[in-house]
């Protein structure tokens, strides 16, 4: 069977347009979460990672023309052009899927203010998706995948099972949401978002903080495709879902064991050969005491752990794949980075927070997301040796 | 080609009718979707109480998954059942409500309980909280049914051994027009209804 | 008092969407959530909070105070009380 390999990455982001100024920016500190108190997208100021939409613009002229093209659809083709750049994967070919991954889209075009006649089809997710496929001149129908919180995550689980089965030689993964009055106002609702930036698993944790982004992965089967360097693949993958509530954590945190303890049976590893795991950690009180019981059910309670929330924000159906990249990229760079906005544990499972950032070598690392409607997934990315 | 996989059961609900494996089990006439769903639940006796609580996309997709699981196998153990739906409209006949909700600042009052039902995929935990489904998820978006992406995708699931069953299907709704088909996938070698996207689309093209 | 606790049990049959309950039905005294109640969940208590601001223009800062103030309808009705006299 075909092993998914890692051909190139792109993160697209407050902290960058290329995933070299991320990670540099992740590795000093650097966070984009910023106090907005002059955004469209709030009535009250709210702490958030926002792309500045004039830098964007103008990036995207060097591509195609801005004002053809929303938001949503100018982060995917602008994050999957910079991808493509580093591999050697043909968009164009039958052989290369699409597969979309995001949670609300085009949402911001119900509002009429945004609306600025790019039709009534657009709101479509898979009209959106069509828009970034024939910008490509792929010829195959992207595969859009909506599933809260875990789009991401499940995303590059589901490219790299299509990788397996010969279905694609090549697959351009991308996952992307953009923060809008309808996202802001949901959150707000919840009565889910900090004021300041957000501390996952910390004492004094109170809530998420939304982000913008998008995040790419190219996989493909072709050992000679990618990054020059170590070879990563997608080593295996499951969801699972908790079903105990739509919107409320579980309070054991079964579900996400249980996408724990699939997951590495997929890859065929036991919990101890994972040396570094990239968690959800959103920061509201019920998600990360549920992941921390998860992890320390799971067999993870000794294995270094952080959460990128702290860098980012909640980036939604973004945030599975941003947060792919930066583990690929921790791995490659033999770098554990340090949870952003964590100090005292907060959480009742044993875990091992990062606090510092620490070189150690990854061979195997495991990427987690829970989302509403119950739902979990982890993954696991392993160096080839 | 036997993969030893059958569709053991298939139910739809579309215009004011739902029926199971072809044979209808309710229908009711010149009724809006709030009208029937809420006959179809009292008719089936699905008596659940959360179903008011609902948007209309998870009571759509809920009553078509009491119908197809009505007679399933009580044995069929919940972690390995996976839950894989697709629609074209994804969440938008709730997001419009709390689009709603929050275009005038002078009645600016988004509800938690409508913005809970604003992603796809909580239909999917509808089904599964219901039926205490563990296993997989998935929600796939596309322009109209499409038996090839759900096909693949399933496979996959079974040929990793991620799955022992799987419920998947279609399950759309929006601006009062609604369509549900739903597919029960389990491993049995039965030739007459073995799993393949040419009888997904046949059964779907025609129990219409 | 009677008639805000009859206004409230309507509202709330209303806004949580309880199909199969009535007025009637609904203790005054007895709790709205968990086991032996009405057992409402998380949703709802967010839900909640958003009807005394709509209907009652009354701001909940601290979400913490809601497991008190929505314990029955009883306890609702006599918040609402203190608030407009204050």
């Amino acid at each position: 069977m075909p092993a998914p390999l890692i051909a190139s990455h792109n993160i697209l982001s407050p902290l960058g347009f290329s995933t070299d100024e991320n990670f540099s920016a992740v590795r000093n500190g650097k966070s984009g979460l910023a106090l907005q108190a002059s955004s469209p997208t709030s009535n009250t100021p709210f702490c958030a990672a926002l792309i500045n939409t004039d830098k964007l613009d103008m990036a995207f002229q060097a591509i195609g023309n801005p004002n053809k093209y929303t938001r949503f659809e100018k982060l995917l083709i602008l994050s999957i052009s910079h991808a493509l750049k580093d591999s050697e994967v043909d968009i164009r070919s039958g052989q290369t899927g699409i597969l979309i991954s995001t949670t609300k889209g085009n949402i911001d075009l119900l509002d009429a203010e945004n609306y600025h006649g790019f039709g009534e089809n657009r709101i479509h997710l898979w009209e959106a998706a069509q828009q970034v496929q024939a910008f490509f001149e792929n010829p195959n129908v992207p595969i859009v995948l909506s599933n809260a919180c875990i789009s991401g995550a499940l995303a590059v689980i589901m490219a790299s099972d299509y990788i397996r089965s010969g279905r694609y030689n090549n697959i351009v993964v991308a996952g992307a949401d953009i923060i809008s009055k309808f996202v802001v106002s949901g959150f707000q609702s919840f009565l889910a978002l900090a004021e300041n930036p957000c501390q996952p698993y910390d004492k004094n944790r109170n809530g998420l903080n939304l982000g913008e982004g998008c995040g790419t992965i190219v996989l493909t089967n072709n050992k000679k495709a990618g990054l020059d360097g170590e070879l990563i693949a997608v080593a295996g993958g499951a969801s699972s879902n908790d079903a105990n509530h739509i919107s409320g954590p579980s309070r054991t945190g079964a579900g996400l064991t249980l996408a724990i303890g699939k997951s590495l049976k997929n890859a065929g590893i036991s919990a101890g050969d994972v040396n570094y795991l990239c968690a959800h950690g959103t920061a509201t009180i019920f998600n990360d005491e549920m992941e921390s019981l998860a992890f320390s059910t799971a067999g993870l309670s000794a294995t270094p752990v952080n959460s990128f929330k702290g860098y980012y924000g909640h980036t939604l159906g973004a945030a599975g794949l941003i947060e792919s990249v930066l583990t690929v990229k921790s791995m490659t760079e033999k770098l554990l980075v340090k949870t952003a906005g964590y100090t005292d544990c907060g959480v009742s499972g044993k875990i091992n927070v990062i606090t510092e950032n620490t070189q150690a070598n990854i061979h195997h690392a495991m990427k987690t997301a829970s989302g509403f409607g119950g739902c979990n997934a982890a993954l696991i990315f392993s160096k080839l040796s | 080609m036997n993969n030893g996989l059958c569709i053991s059961a298939h139910c739809r609900i579309k215009d004011n009718s739902a029926a199971l494996n072809g044979e209808t089990v309710f229908t009711l006439e010149e009724a809006s979707f709030t009208q029937f769903i809420k006959a179809l639940y009292r008719d089936q006796k699905f008596e659940y109480s959360k179903f008011f609580k609902m948007d209309n996309l998870s009571k759509l997709g809920f009553a078509a998954a009491e119908i197809l699981l009505s007679n399933a196998d009580d044995k069929i153990m919940g972690e390995e059942v996976g839950v894989v739906l697709a629609n074209a409209n994804a969440s938008l006949d709730t997001d419009v409500k709390h689009q709603e909700s929050i275009a005038d600042a002078k009645n600016y009052f988004p509800s938690p309980s409508v913005f809970v039902y604003t992603l796809p995929n909580i239909v999917i935990g509808e089904i599964c909280i219901k039926h205490k489904f563990t296993g997989e998820n998935a929600c796939l978006i596309s322009k109209s049914f499409d038996s090839d992406q759900l096909f693949e995708y399933t496979m996959n699931l079974f040929n990793n051994g991620k799955v022992s069953s799987c419920l998947i299907g279609w399950v759309d709704c929006y601006l009062g027009e609604y369509d549900a088909a739903l597919f029960f996938i389990t491993r049995n070698n039965d030739k007459k209804s073995n799993f393949e996207s040419e009888r997904l689309k046949s059964i779907y093209q025609n129990c219409s | 008092m009677e008639e805000l606790i009859n206004k409230l049990k309507a509202e709330i049959i209303e806004v949580l969407n309880l199909e199969d309950i009535s007025p009637e039905d609904i203790e005054a005294e007895s709790p709205l959530f968990g086991e032996g109640g009405l057992g409402l969940d998380s949703i709802d208590a967010l839900e909640l909070i958003v009807l005394l601001e709509k209907n009652y223009e009354i701001k909940i800062e601290n979400p913490q105070d809601g497991k008190q103030i929505f314990f029955s309808i009883q306890s609702m009705a006599d918040f609402i009380t203190q608030q407009k006299v204050a």
